[in-house]
């Protein structure tokens, strides 16, 4: 029965994509399905993944951030519960596929607006500064939130206070680099990365007098895709002046 | 078939390589800074292989199935032959108006299925003591989802720049938050980042990346991108939003039962 339940819940999940699918191959394509096969297997598949994720998460993923977080918060060195954090979001950060192709494309777009040169030395520099400059940014953005949790400072304040700084930095960044740099605050925080951060925050907020694991123990998920943009703006200053 | 089991076991490195680093270092801080036993360390292993193993099948799936599809849609759907007269300079961009209902159908159905966000509903739930629902946040940030990306290949179809839609976006944010119920401030904050990973970004990419080719007068290398940050900002807005109204619709049956 539970498994069952499960099984439902996952297949709930994909209903809107299958939806999606299916209207537009109908209604608006109205070409024959490439592939239907495929597309029967892909979808099984993704139901299996989702469930098991569902389940990896609520054993190991969730349990391990918190007990970590605990245990931090319990030896009560703050020295290392800042490099923890700074770790996580780095080290998370710096291989993540999904910027890795973003810093690639970045230099090829720059060298062809003639910003930086096109030797090959030259693009895999740029793209590299800015695989690192992102994941600094994040690992930092996890320790300020995290000293955030600590200190029971009102997100918003720092939130806005970003934003304001987002805005200064669009106007003297090169504009080559903005849409860039606006984008990178989205990907940066992958599907693993969410829940142990999320895990963090919220065991943090719980292990502290005087918190709340809602308005205390979220937020640090927002500084990771704030603090990248102004980071690629920064580089971007950097780099071409 | 074997094929398949290929294809599989180059997912699973790639994940597993993912992972690695925050491996490593839930090991390295247990071992050497915190010294003590992980409570409960069998499950949390068994645990972890099925996060790696259900990512891994995941991505298969969408690689397999739904990815060509949606990419496919993408590059037709802005493509000269649908959109008929766009070969012409100067079109108007109505003609493109299935391009906007298709990129808020897929910010739509991706967020939903998207398994960051699954997490953070999850989590938010428990800490909450369920008053915010899973479905409720999930299809709130959804909503969020689908109407920026409606907006952002407006944008691309009109060229307009990035920076004013997003200051705007910041403005809003910030009004809201002077008016927003204070509680649901640090998860709508959250929402933002977690909206874009696995599952939306290489379809928000392909449509991006194809429609700003097959507009007339768009460069791919600057019209391409944005969408991802008004897929990041405007579930903020949506979360905030949804949180007033259920606060003013609760203030106005207090009232009425007054």
């Amino acid at each position: 029965m539970i498994l069952l339940e499960k099984i439902w819940s996952a297949v709930t999940d994909l209903i809107p994509i299958i939806l999606l699918v299916l209207f537009f191959q109908v209604f608006v394509i109205q070409q024959p399905f490439p592939e239907v096969l495929d597309i029967l297997i892909g979808s099984v598949l993704v139901i299996a993944g989702l469930m098991l994720f569902v389940e990896g998460l609520e054993i190991g993923l969730f349990p391990i951030g918190e007990a970590l977080a605990l245990a931090l918060a319990k030896k009560g060195s703050l020295l290392w519960l800042i490099l923890f954090s700074f770790a996580l979001g780095f080290s998370t950060t710096i291989a993540e596929p999904a910027l890795i192709a973003i810093a690639n494309e970045a230099s090829k777009v720059s060298a062809e607006a003639g910003l930086i040169e096109s030797s090959p030395e030259t693009l895999s520099g740029y793209a590299l500064g800015l695989r690192l400059s992102v994941a600094f940014s994040v690992g930092l953005a996890i320790v300020i939130g995290v000293i955030r949790i600590l200190r029971g400072w009102k997100i918003y304040h720092l939130i806005i206070g970003g934003y304001v700084l987002v805005m200064l930095m669009t106007i003297v960044a090169p504009s080559e680099i903005i849409g860039l740099a606006y984008d990178a605050g989205g990907v940066t925080t992958s599907t693993i990365t969410v829940p142990l951060v999320t895990a963090l925050g919220v065991g943090l907020s719980n292990s502290l007098k005087g918190r709340s694991p809602l308005t205390d123990g979220f937020g640090l998920i927002a500084f990771a895709s704030l603090l990248p943009m102004i980071f690629v703006m920064g580089y971007g200053l950097v780099w071409f002046s | 078939m074997t094929e398949f089991l290929g294809e599989f076991l180059q997912i699973l490195i790639l994940t597993v390589r993912d992972v690695l680093p925050i491996l490593m270092l839930i090991v390295f801080f247990q071992l050497v800074v915190l010294r003590q036993p992980i409570p409960n360390l069998k499950k949390i292993i068994v645990g972890g292989i099925y996060v790696v193993l259900g990512l891994s099948l995941f991505l298969l799936g969408l690689e397999k199935a739904l990815f060509p599809v949606g990419e496919l849609m993408a590059t037709q759907l802005s493509g000269p032959e649908f959109v008929g007269s766009a070969g012409i300079e100067g079109v108007y961009w109505l003609s493109y108006s299935w391009i906007f209902v298709f990129a808020a159908m897929v910010g739509f159905a991706t967020t939903i299925a998207e398994p960051a966000l699954i997490a953070v509903a999850m989590k938010a739930n428990e800490v909450s003591a369920g008053t915010i629902s899973q479905w409720g946040l999930r299809i709130t940030v959804a909503l969020g989802v689908a109407f920026a990306l409606a907006l952002g290949t407006f944008r691309i179809v009109t060229g307009t720049p990035l920076h004013l839609y997003i200051l705007v976006g910041y403005i809003i944010v910030i009004v809201q938050t002077v008016f927003a119920p204070k509680k649901i401030i640090a998860l709508a904050y959250d929402s933002g980042g977690v909206t874009t990973s696995t599952v939306t970004v290489p379809l928000v990419a392909a449509l991006g990346l194809g429609l700003s080719s097959s507009v007339p007068g768009r460069n791919p290398a600057i019209d391409g991108f944005g969408l991802i940050a008004f897929a990041s900002l405007f579930p903020i807005i949506s979360v905030l939003a949804y949180a007033q109204l259920a606060e003013l619709s609760n203030f106005i049956l207090k009232k009425t039962k007054q």
